[in-house]
């Protein structure tokens, strides 16, 4: 992401840093809004914020989907259908037309914050 | 001299031709001339679109480097021949004349651009060639806009190009609905939506008059029916026809629509000269598919060298493929022109898929069908109808969605006979892959290269898969099971090695026998190991990750991301005041309740922060957890027995009850069920269960390896008149070996029916303790049963477990205020249609 539009994001702080469970994800409300964080503790990138809804079924489940890899890219597996979403972009591995929506997410002093606009 | 042999072209079958000739024992005796009118040599037209996503053609180049270095062998890139005189037996191009023995011509097609007034203008395009991609690319660039002319399958491939590059695609079809040649009127409009859906219009009945400059685009597309569409380009796709214009003018004898005309041997009406591949009719019909030229080219090369006996007399044009990312599949007779045919039709517009079938009068045989939406039946199908296989009684059932959602239904590679064409474009039959396997293929890529199964269009590549690995495990050979792509090993092998080198977590594992980060396939899998070894508690912080949500909430996931709640029941026995417990929390949590298949109670549509809250009164009511969730004991399903039943012999409840409690920590590869019957009556169905006993005079008979699910199979006859402490022993050796060496999610009844020796061996192993195992089975059983604790009890006591049952870490907003549920026969139930705007 650009400088300038991380300068511009308004970070807000949705949950501490105990809340999150290594190598697997929680759900937090950001807004009206579900949001799926995932935590990969000691990789390059460690925090992953995307919709905590899956769009096959419209079920809030996704933050609770087994985390995957495979050449180096990281999804989370639905646990309802089992379609991976990407971390990354949200896109949906099996069926690239669709996707979850996608936030910035950091840690800062142990909080961790989502970026409030839309990145993807 | 050598003789002369003169190829013209250099396409897909051109290529396919000058592979066959040179393997042949006449290539040492000719030279020969291949010339294409293209810059570069043969490649991959079927896959052509890909050029798009990989930027580069290199990868879709056919045949080794080095072919055409061979000896003997003379490409001439970017010359065409322009002439050919057949008195004198030479053809000439801009840079000379050649005489030759023998001429082929594989000249292939061009696109048919229908004769519209300003159909020359710049970016009106075609789709056949490298090069028209580079020009479609070039046109893209500063466009917005694309249309295609023509809603075949090339034309939807095309428009995915376009929509590739970033343009708005439309689709412009002259017929009243999408690839009219494969669909009917249904298939064709679910495409239509399905197609829509992903952002492409779609334009039928449509027929362009004039194409002219535009107003606010480039070009303006003026329709018959009085109405125009801008775009910045135009992709002509409206047919091919065969590049016959050479042979025409030399007097060859051509179809009755164009086309070279050819006899069974590929023979145009001149005898030294043959004509192969989509520049080819044969009986006034072109075949505009790889794997039918691919054939004439082995027809004509065989008749060369004094072969006639193979001939070529028609081709079957099925298809497969992904349109957008729809599939879509016609097979044979699609439109039942056949007199007498009947239909089935099975449409489900709510997921979009639509399949026919289309069989002959008296309903034996498969003529054709129809697939749009999941190709997973194609397969099946096309064997049917190719092989004239006979029809199952109930021929729907073919195209049927199974109720249990596996999908669609194969036929098995063994019942398959030898002269099945499992690849049509290399013409392999089963016979060919067991041949490659006498000759010493022991992998697939070994199938491959010396086949060529599964190297053209890759359709029949699971097809090849499944009869290869069917092949292999009939003689005997370990097919390679690797889990996963982060293991390559077989479950058994990791369970192995969990055990022998004390490896206690997933990141000890992969570290040392396995290789990325894991997935949905290998963490539950080693989870599961680690269970069945070390019998850890699941939320154990450095398991918690490996597993899928049933198993880290201790309850099943529904449909609508609620869970279930299913307390033990052992044997089905429960006193009323237990009874009433359960109607109070379910009244209490307002859960829909439900008496299972298997003897218990199941309470549905509970949230994440009620499943801790219902668990503590359930508990301290006297429940433990029912493992719904874990792969492990399920119920122990009995009869009342000599308790109440005039029949009984034996105490079929005190039995249940004892192995329930024994297995109920287990976990296992899949879920084990088991049931006790008091007498052969055997009311508790006990031969259907994974364990089944069945009480005698004298004791207890041990069935094994039933089921009753996806797949019933009759539990064996294991031992009889057993005394309670044999039971209990065998069956611990039994389990624990299944534990040991099953595959994940394999049931008891498959793993018995894949165990070599099957039954006789497993008796040596259990009964007589051939492998001298024994005692480490039942220790390791032993272990199990003393280490059990209620995972639920366990969870609820420790605060930071119970954390992890917050639906939203940060919210106090109810789960449950966001779900919808309705109400049916006094309970509730999800909302049966979640609408757009509610997921949203
Ligand atoms: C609740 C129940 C149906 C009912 O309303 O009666 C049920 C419900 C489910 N069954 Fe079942 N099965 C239920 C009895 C059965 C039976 C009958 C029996 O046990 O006597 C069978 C056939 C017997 C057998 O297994 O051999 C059965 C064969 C299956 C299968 C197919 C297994 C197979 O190998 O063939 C599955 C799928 C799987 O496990 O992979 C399955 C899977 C499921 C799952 C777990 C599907 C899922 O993943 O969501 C369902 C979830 C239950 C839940 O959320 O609590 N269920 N299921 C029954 C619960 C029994 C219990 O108290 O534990
Ligand atoms: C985008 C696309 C997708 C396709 N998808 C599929 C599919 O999924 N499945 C399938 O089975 N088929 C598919 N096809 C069709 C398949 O590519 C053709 O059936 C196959 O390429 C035919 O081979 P051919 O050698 O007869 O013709 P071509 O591959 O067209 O080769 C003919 C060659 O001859 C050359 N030539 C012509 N005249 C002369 C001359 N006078 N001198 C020298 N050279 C000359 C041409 O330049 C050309 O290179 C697809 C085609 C396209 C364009
Ligand atoms: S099997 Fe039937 S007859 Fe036998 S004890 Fe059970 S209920 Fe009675
Ligand atoms: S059928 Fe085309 S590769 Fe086998």
């Amino acid at each position: 992401m650009n400088a300038a539009l991380t300068a511009s994001l308004q970070w807000q702080n949705v949950c501490h840093r105990k809340d999150l469970v290594p190598h697997s994800g929680i759900a937090v409300m950001l807004g009206k809004e579900p949001v799926a964080v995932f935590w990969l503790p000691g990789h390059d990138t460690e925090l992953y914020a995307i919709g905590h809804t899956d769009p096959f079924s419209g079920s809030e489940v996704l933050a609770h989907g087994i985390l995957c890899e495979s050449q180096g890219i990281w999804s989370v597996a639905s646990p309802l259908y089992k379609q991976h979403f990407r971390l990354d972009t949200g896109r949906c591995i099996e069926t690239p037309d669709v996707g979850v929506d996608v936030w910035a997410v950091r840690m800062e002093q142990d909080w961790v914050q989502i970026g409030k606009v839309l990145i993807g | 001299m050598k003789k002369q042999l003169v190829v013209i072209g250099n396409g897909m079958v051109g290529h396919h031709f000058a592979e066959q000739w040179m393997a042949s024992e006449m290539a040492a005796d000719y030279e020969l001339h291949v010339f294409a009118e293209e810059n570069q040599r043969a490649y991959d037209r079927v896959h052509l679109s890909e050029y798009f996503e990989q930027q580069s053609s290199a990868h879709l180049q056919l045949g080794d480097d080095g072919f055409y270095a061979l000896p003997g062998i003379h490409l001439h890139l970017n010359e065409a021949v322009i002439t050919l005189d057949r008195e004198a037996k030479s053809v000439t191009t801009a840079q000379g004349q050649y005489s030759y023995d023998t001429l082929v011509f594989a000249t292939g097609s061009y696109p048919f651009v229908p004769p519209i007034d300003g159909r020359e203008l710049d970016h009106c395009c075609v789709y056949r060639t490298l090069q028209d991609l580079d020009v479609i690319r070039a046109s893209a660039q500063g466009a917005t806009r694309g249309v295609v002319v023509g809603g075949g399958l090339l034309g939807l491939e095309a428009a995915n190009a376009l929509r590739m590059l970033g343009l708005e695609a439309h689709v412009v079809e002259f017929a009243p609905r999408l690839m009219p040649v494969q669909l009917d009127s249904d298939a064709g409009s679910l495409l239509r939506t399905k197609i829509e859906d992903l952002g492409v219009k779609v334009h039928t009945e449509k027929t362009t008059r004039k194409i002219i400059p535009g107003d606010e685009q480039r070009l303006r597309m003026c329709f018959a029916d009085e109405t125009y569409l801008e775009t910045d380009l135009i992709v002509f796709s409206a047919g091919i026809r065969p590049q016959d214009q050479l042979a025409r003018e030399a007097g060859l004898r051509l179809g009755e629509r164009g086309g070279i005309a050819v006899d069974q041997h590929c023979r145009t009406s001149d005898p030294s000269i043959y004509a192969i591949g989509e520049c080819a009719v044969w009986n006034n019909q072109q075949y505009g598919l790889v794997a039918p030229g691919y054939t004439m080219a082995r027809v004509a090369a065989a008749h060369m060298i004094g072969n006639v006996g193979t001939t070529f007399t028609g081709a079957d044009m099925s298809t497969k493929l992904k349109l957008l990312g729809v599939d879509v599949g016609s097979i044979g007779d699609a439109h039942g022109a056949t007199p007498g045919a009947l239909n089935y039709r099975y449409s489900n517009e709510i997921e979009g898929v639509y399949r026919r079938l289309v069989v002959s009068a008296d309903g034996s045989k498969l003529l054709g069908a129809i697939l749009v939406g999941d190709n997973s039946y194609y397969d099946t199908l096309l064997q049917y109808a190719l092989n004239g296989i006979e029809l199952p009684e109930y021929p729907e059932s073919l195209i049927l969605p199974e109720s249990s959602g596996t999908g669609a239904p194969s036929l098995g590679a063994s019942a398959l006979p030898y002269e099945a064409t499992l690849c049509s474009c290399h013409n392999v039959t089963k016979g060919d892959i067991c041949e490659a396997m006498n000759d010493g293929a022991v992998s697939l890529s070994d199938i491959k290269s010396m086949t060529k199964a599964a190297t053209g269009c890759g359709g029949c590549a699971a097809m090849v898969k499944t009869v290869f690995e069917s092949e292999l495990e009939a003689r005997g050979v370990q097919v390679d099971k690797s889990i996963c792509e982060h293991f390559s090993h077989t479950r058994q092998e990791l369970f192995h090695l969990v055990k022998v080198e004390g490896i206690q977590t997933f990141d000890e594992l992969i570290e040392r026998h396995g290789q990325g980060g894991g997935c949905e396939i290998c963490k539950p899998a080693v989870a599961s190991i680690l269970a069945s070894v070390w019998n850890e508690h699941v939320h154990e912080t450095k398991h918690l990750p490996l597993q899928d949500t049933n198993d880290t909430f201790m309850a099943n996931m529904q449909k609508n991301g609620t869970y279930s709640v299913v307390p033990r029941i052992p044997g089905g026995e429960i006193t009323p005041k237990m009874l009433i417990k359960i109607g109070e929390v379910g009244e209490k949590y307002n859960l829909y309740t439900k008496i299972t298949g298997g003897q218990r109670i199941d309470l549905f549509g509970a949230t994440l922060d009620e499943l801790p809250l219902i668990w503590e009164e359930l508990i301290a009511a006297g429940f433990e957890t029912g493992h719904a969730y874990g792969k492990s004991l399920r119920t122990v399903k009995s009869c009342i027995g000599d308790t109440w039943c005039r029949y009984g012999v034996q105490d079929s409840m005190t039995m249940a009850i004892r192995l329930e409690n024994r297995y109920k920590g287990m976990r296992s590869p899949h879920k084990v069920k088991m049931a006790v019957s008091g007498c052969t009556r055997e009311c508790a169905e006990a031969q259907s269960k994974d364990i089944g006993v069945i009480a005698t005079e004298n004791g207890w008979n041990l069935y094994v390896c039933g089921n009753g699910g996806m797949k019933p199979r009759h539990a064996d006859l294991f031992a009889t008149d057993l005394d309670d402490e044999t039971l209990i022993r065998y069956i611990d050796r039994v389990l624990m070996f299944y534990v040991y060496t099953a595959d994940r999610l394999q049931r008891t009844s498959v793993w018995l029916e894949n165990l070599q020796g099957g039954l006789k061996y497993l008796k040596e192993v259990v009964i007589e303790d051939s492998l001298g195992l024994a005692e480490e089975l039942e220790t390791r059983m032993q272990h199990i049963v003393d280490t059990y604790q209620c995972e639920w009890k366990t969870a609820i006591n420790d605060s930071e477990k119970r954390k992890r049952f917050r639906s939203y870490v940060n919210a106090s907003e109810p789960r449950k205020a966001r779900i919808q549920l309705i109400e049916e026969r006094g309970q509730l139930i999800p909302a049966r249609m979640i609408t757009e705007e509610e997921v949203a």
